[in-house]
């Protein structure tokens, strides 16, 4: 078994090796180097077979018209391009954006960036297992209101949201439905000829693709228009300019179409080892599982060890690579916003650590992991004020504390 | 977070040798204990430190020292650090132990600094709870 073990997959993925051979061959001077954009020669039409190709796996993944996909550098331009887009082009109908709480910082940004320029946005509440329901957002509906912007699958705590409700209820009224499905391709079914959504953001860095690679689904029926956010060539159908990057694209293309061939060994296998990992960590005494228990994705699993600080874990666990809603291991050190916005203590958001377990996790590693915890967190236990006054019978929140 | 490797090493032993490195406590009651507790869990770090004293002279001498803290990597390291400065100091003299010394000593970064000032605020809570037994 090879140290540290990457158990970190909600925040990336490593390339899928059969992604990389793909990649290579749209280089160099031999390879298919060529400007997708160049009409003038056989070097721009085979790159443009090439991200055409890919174009149409992508399609084939979510279940859409390969039109209806756009190019990005991330889901991180593609959630700006889709709120900030659509919102913009659509003013004239109304000012009012309905969100949640615990969105993505792409979203929320985008979304602080138009109340700057006049818009009001709903930060919706989740319930405490992470849920936004249908009816949250069908209450928080105005007469202003002209877009909704959802994830399907939180990057925190792995839960699902019911894009499928939701979309009925904006589609009635004539909102636009953007959903953020950076996390779900390739571990959700995603069918866009049925939903009633009308963008969609993609990454190819969480699905076994390269970094640096997105895509915006923009539905054509019914047709939803967007003010294009860079300006250039006017690639894209106007959309996003900038030439496109053919290694990028071939790569999300074929991550994407080995997400669509493997995505149901792929679910049954992870989620066996989710459900060992937290079958091997449950029994021990004050520990949480953060989000709901039945609605959400196979690879997640976000718990909180009570009385022990999430970084000092993570440093005592310096064998796996995972993530904590610690504020210590934060830039901006406040503890995590999605577990607060569960209604989670202070305390439990800085004691959890996030396990993202992917296609390459084996048996072997989870075991390793278990043990490794266990340990670990036994350890800091023992070096924990918190623990002995929780033993000692202490009501840790009628104890005065004095904060620096 | 790329800590110096001093913080991994005291935070390591730490973890790893707790009684050797004086992880532990006495009964704040009795009358030679000094107890300073600081921080709050909803900041992410709690300190307790715990002081035992010796009259000496006209002084009183730290004879030894027990700690535990709820907090990150560095937080760990820091009241860790702090115990190595305060064994065999008089109260005056632990009284001027400074947050940049315990900062310095482990290369802290700057976005850690408040742990090392946690440290302090601890050495003088636990020496006024030990005088106000005096």
């Amino acid at each position: 078994m090879k140290l540290p073990i990457y158990l970190d997959y909600a925040s990336t993925t490593p390339a899928d090796p059969r992604v990389v051979e793909k990649m290579k061959d749209c280089l160099s001077m031999e390879g298919n180097f060529g400007n997708p954009a160049s009409r003038s020669h056989a070097f721009g039409w085979k790159a443009e077979e090439a991200t055409e190709q890919a174009r149409q796996y992508v399609a084939d993944l979510v279940n859409c018209d390969p039109r209806e996909i756009v190019w990005t550098s991330g889901a991180t331009e593609s959630d700006n391009l889709a709120i900030k887009g659509s919102a913009r082009f659509n003013k004239s109908k109304g000012n009012h954006i309905i969100t949640s709480k615990i969105e993505h910082k792409a979203v929320l940004d985008s979304c602080r960036q138009l109340e700057t320029e006049g818009f009001e946005v709903t930060y919706l509440d989740p319930n405490n297992k992470g849920i936004i329901t249908p009816n949250m957002v069908s209450n928080a509906i105005t007469g202003e209101t002209i877009l909704v912007s959802l994830m399907h699958l939180n990057n925190e705590i792995g839960v699902i949201c019911d894009i499928e409700s939701i979309g009925n209820i904006t589609r009635e009224k004539g909102i636009i439905f953007h959903v953020d499905a950076a996390q779900s391709t390739g571990k959700l079914p995603i069918d866009l000829t049925s939903l009633n959504v009308d963008l969609m953001s993609f990454s190819a860095h969480k699905t076994y693709g390269p970094k640096g690679i997105g895509a915006l689904y923009a539905g054509r029926k019914p047709r939803v228009r967007l003010k294009a956010q860079i300006h250039g060539g006017g690639h894209e159908r106007g959309m996003r300019s900038g030439t496109l990057a053919t290694h990028q694209i071939v790569g999300m293309g074929e991550a994407f179409r080995i997400a669509k061939t493997d995505m149901e060994s792929d679910k049954q296998r992870i989620q066996s080892l989710r459900d060992r990992l937290w079958d091997g960590l449950k029994d021990m005494e004050e520990v949480y599982l953060n989000g709901d228990e039945e609605l959400r994705a196979a690879g997640f699993l976000n718990v909180s060890f009570n009385y022990v600080e999430g970084e000092s874990l993570i440093m005592a666990l310096k064998d796996i690579a995972v993530s904590s809603g610690s504020a210590c291991t934060s830039a901006s050190l406040e503890p995590s916003y999605v577990l607060r916005a569960l209604g989670l203590k202070d305390e439990l958001a800085h004691s959890s650590i996030r396990f993202g377990i992917g296609r390459f996790t084996n048996e072997e590693e989870v075991k390793y992991t278990i043990k490794l915890v266990r340990d670990s967190v036994e350890k800091l236990r023992k070096l924990s004020p918190l623990w002995d006054m929780y033993k000692d019978g202490v009501d840790l929140d009628s104890v005065e504390w004095m904060a620096t | 977070m790329a800590y110096s490797k001093k913080v991994i090493d005291k935070f390591e032993n730490t973890l790893n040798e707790p009684e050797k490195n004086s992880v532990g406590r006495w009964d704040p009651s009795d009358s030679d204990i000094g107890t300073g507790m600081v921080g709050a869990p909803a900041c992410g770090d709690v300190m307790r430190l715990q002081i035992k004293c010796e009259p000496m002279n006209n002084n009183h001498v730290i004879s030894d020292v027990k700690f535990k803290t709820y907090g990150c990597g560095s937080a760990i390291a820091s009241s860790s650090e702090l115990v190595d400065m305060l064994i065999g100091k008089t109260l005056e003299e632990a009284r001027e132990i400074k947050n940049k010394d315990i900062a310095k000593a482990l290369d802290l970064p700057p976005i850690k600094i408040h742990c090392s000032v946690l440290a302090e605020d601890s050495i003088h809570k636990a020496i006024e709870d030990y005088e106000s037994k005096l």
